[in-house]
């Protein structure tokens, strides 16, 4: 299909200081009906959203975290993680949560969703779209 | 095949203009609109790491948001090309891709 385009979210942001985390992340779900090329980056600020073991309860917030767990079940399955972002702030991949997805190409094994990219690779991902959404 | 990026936060204020130079492509615009024209002043102690990280791309400034902010058309930094809202249209209209980083 030829009008299937490469949609890029792109999350800068934290997760619970702002509202801009959670709307992409309903953005996204809203899109991945239309049948699209999608990916997800997490840079800067934004990979603090994938961090694991989030607890709202207590800050009376809603813990949006484990729908990007669900992410797969919308063939949404590509987030691509900045390395240095990473480094910057401390973390590691053993930090974030445990994302996948299953392959329905590969006898639904279940693969990683996220890949740590370079910042380099990063750019390559952002210029390699069709339409990029900020957040 | 590139992108027009625009930036409308102070770079005093936060890193997004840094992330932005941080990930353009050679060749690609960059446009400076709203609070984001800031970073393009010259003279203060962004104005170096501006010109450093933006050496590869073309610097842009949203003019009308300049003179808004009372900021002299003479100190716009050098090499910044200062546009009106049919250009920015026209840049928009142009490229492959329009990102914004917010």
């Amino acid at each position: 299909m030829s009008d299937v385009k490469k949609f890029l979210y792109v999350n800068r942001k934290a997760p619970y200081g702002t509202i801009y985390a959670q709307e992409a992340l309903e953005v996204v779900l809203i899109g991945a009906a239309f049948d699209q090329d999608v990916s997800l980056a997490f840079l800067d600020d934004g990979v603090f959203q994938l961090t694991k073991g989030q607890d709202t309860k207590d800050a009376g917030l809603k813990n949006f975290s484990p729908t990007f767990r669900a992410l797969g079940d919308y063939e949404v399955t590509k987030l691509y993680v900045e390395q240095e972002s990473l480094d910057e702030r401390g973390l590691t991949l053993d930090d974030l949560q445990d994302i996948q997805y299953e392959d329905e190409d590969d006898d639904y094994n279940e693969k990683p969703s996220i890949i740590v990219v370079s910042r380099a690779q990063m750019a390559d991902v952002m210029a390699d779209q069709d339409v990029v959404l900020s957040f | 095949m590139s992108t027009l990026h625009t930036v409308n936060k102070s770079p005093f204020q936060n890193q997004t203009l840094i992330s932005c130079l941080g990930h353009a492509k050679p060749g690609d615009s960059v446009l400076l609109l709203e609070d984001g024209v800031y970073g393009a002043m010259s003279g203060n102690a962004m104005s170096e790491v501006v010109a450093g990280m933006g050496a590869n791309v073309k610097l842009f400034v949203l003019g009308s948001d300049v003179t808004a902010r009372g900021i002299d058309a003479g100190r716009v930094a050098e090499g910044i090309t200062s546009v009106n809202y049919e250009e920015f249209v026209g840049m928009a209209a142009s490229c492959d891709r329009v990102q914004n980083w917010l």
